[in-house]
């Protein structure tokens, strides 16, 4: 320090006050740069990475709402595997989230295809689409659960009237069969706009030149949606639907408002069967091994954006 | 334009038949909305009776259920309570996420790698990984059952967002500008306040309108951390405080499902262009 101040007062420059040396250090690149991500890094650590740990250590304790219990190892995972409602859980999530996020990978494509065509009203149809991603998920499934009612269900008053169901119809929410469908409709209907608008912004992104390079080699439409379009979008595609599985897999509104998981446990969800035991229940430590079962596919999906898709 | 060989008929043909697909997802998207409004405004009586016609008013118009909804519930102060979260949360989220969006998009230093992958995870990470341990959280911070336990737990997911982002906002800014200010003889922060903000707007807004969005629409937290009638979110509010024992009173809930959309309806409408590059730039710039 001192030998600093002599250099500087060498070279003739007025000597710097303590809040100017303060403020040529923080001129720096490292430190501006190190002290400009701080309360981010802070919030990840504080608030993300290290109630991620209480997680496992929950999961490895008897930890009831109200009274830290002790540590009993795998105990928790050895109760849960072996319990009925869990396994049915794990079934449920992986039934709902393929069909869901097949079904949302098709649609989603053949809804952007439409939205790339040249209509009227282009900016008022989008808009409309993208309308169920944007309303408050519990609230519009609150509707879909009214549509969905046991006695006055609209879905069942048209297929009646349609000749499609005969009456009285399933009662969708409550019997065990139908549940399932009804949670998985609401997800896609949820989910499409999200598909479609990410979609059509890789459609908008291929060269046009492309097609007519293809129509000209005698590709009809499907020829070139199989040669030129799905080959292009696929980088695309699998952001999105690497994404949306994610989402799917740890989704809790659509059933917590529209089922509670029931009935009969046919539509619980990890995150759904984590609430009822860590949070209805109180057996913290159990909820949390529940929750931890996320982990695994959260990890195989953040590896597969990092190793393939972050490094184009 | 068109590769031109088609004719006429085929591409009327080709037009009518985009309209015609179009129909079916348009009414899908739309129908639940429809729904929700119409049952807002309908008697009880034709509500639950099986003869009528559900897709329509038959007996009237009435208002009964909103005046319900205001002046018999909590749904002013459930409003309220998003308001200030969604307002604070995101205000805070925003300037973190300036803050962190600008050092990991063009500043050099050792671990910039590292902390852009962390910010990365951080964003995949589904709420509902973290809500148990949370919940324990905001009790020994003795903001449980309160407000405060929401705005302190929104940035975990709106700040990895929203420096997302803005990452790719403030890399679109020439480096050159940033240059030129700090040889003038501006500061860096002067740098990042008068020149690279500015001129970065549209990104802000973005993150604005989804930060906003985002946390007014939550619902796993708002439902897990706040018990309190007094203290509900809207959404929360509407969806458990409204169903009186075991019975769901349909006219009113969707009252409360319909107004406590509006607000982000009307943002949408206003914005919606922002939603649609944001939404775009956030998955897909990943």
């Amino acid at each position: 320090m001192a030998v600093s101040q002599r250099a500087l007062e060498a070279t003739g420059l007025p000597r710097l006050g303590r809040l100017a040396r303060v403020r040529e250090w923080w001129e720096q690149e490292h430190v501006f740069g190190y002290s400009l991500i701080v309360p981010a890094l802070a919030l990840i650590l504080g608030l993300v990475a290290y109630p991620f740990g209480m997680a496992i250590y929950f999961s490895l304790s008897d930890y009831w709402v109200g009274s830290p219990g002790q540590f009993i190892g795998l105990q928790n995972f050895r109760d849960i595997l072996g319990n009925e409602i869990f396994r049915q859980t794990v079934y449920n999530s992986f039934v709902f989230s393929l069909i869901a996020v097949v079904l949302k990978t098709v649609l989603g494509v053949w809804l952007a295809m439409l939205l790339f065509r040249n209509f009227k009203f282009k900016r008022l149809i989008r808009g409309a689409v993208l309308l169920p991603w944007v309303i408050p998920t519990a609230l519009s499934v609150l509707a879909w659960g009214w549509m969905f009612d046991s006695l006055y269900s609209v879905v069942n008053w048209t297929g009646i009237h349609l000749g499609l169901i005969s009456p009285p119809g399933p009662n969708w929410l409550g019997m065990t069969s139908y549940a399932m469908t009804a949670v998985i409709a609401v997800n896609v209907w949820r989910g499409l706009p999200f598909f479609a608008i990410i979609v059509l912004a890789g459609l908008v992104s291929i060269p046009r030149e492309y097609y007519e390079a293809a129509e000209v080699d005698g590709a009809n439409s499907w020829g070139r949606f199989r040669h030129v379009t799905l080959p292009l979008l696929k980088p695309v595609l699998a952001v999105v639907v690497l994404f949306s599985t994610i989402f799917t897999f740890s989704d809790f509104n659509i059933v917590q408002v529209l089922t509670r998981g029931g009935p009969v446990n046919t539509t619980h969800l990890f995150a759904t069967l984590a609430y009822q035991i860590g949070l209805t229940g109180g057996n913290l430590g159990q909820g949390a091994a529940v929750s931890l079962f996320l982990f695994p596919m959260l990890a195989a999906i953040v590896f597969l954006q990092l190793r393939y898709i972050r490094r184009d | 334009m068109d590769v031109g060989v088609r004719s006429r008929g085929a591409r009327i043909r080709s037009t009518a038949f985009g309209y015609a697909n179009m129909i079916p997802f348009l009414a899908f998207a739309l129908f639940p909305f429809y729904y929700m409004v119409i049952t807002s405004l309908k008697k009880d009586a034709e509500l639950y009776n099986l003869k009528a016609v559900p897709f329509l008013i038959q007996t009237g118009v009435i208002t009964d259920h909103y005046r319900y909804l205001f002046f018999k519930t909590e749904f002013l102060t459930w409003i309220k309570n998003s308001l200030i979260i969604s307002v604070v949360a995101t205000s805070v989220s925003l300037v973190i996420a300036i803050l962190a969006g600008y050092s990991l998009a063009r500043l050099r230093y050792r671990g910039v790698g590292a902390f852009g992958t962390a910010v990365f995870i951080t964003y995949l990470v589904p709420p509902t990984l973290l809500f148990l341990p949370l919940s324990q959280v905001v009790v020994w911070l003795g903001i449980s059952d309160t407000i405060w336990a929401l705005v302190v737990t929104y940035p975990t997911f709106l700040v990895p967002f929203s420096t997302w982002l803005l990452m790719g906002y403030f890399r679109t800014i020439p480096r050159e500008v940033e240059e030129c200010a700090l040889v003038d003889g501006a500061s860096r922060m002067q740098t990042l306040v008068r020149i690279v903000l500015p001129m970065a707007i549209p990104g802000i807004v973005c993150v604005t309108l989804f930060g906003f969005t985002l946390t007014w629409n939550e619902f796993t937290y708002a439902l897990t951390f706040v018990s309190q009638t007094a203290n509900k979110t809207a959404v929360v509010g509407v969806t458990a405080d409204l169903i009186r024992g075991d019975i769901y009173y349909w006219g009113s809930l969707m009252a409360g499902a319909v107004v406590a959309s509006l607000p982000i309806v009307v943002i949408y409408v206003w914005f919606l262009d922002y939603y649609v590059s944001g939404l775009t730039a956030g998955a897909v710039k990943g």
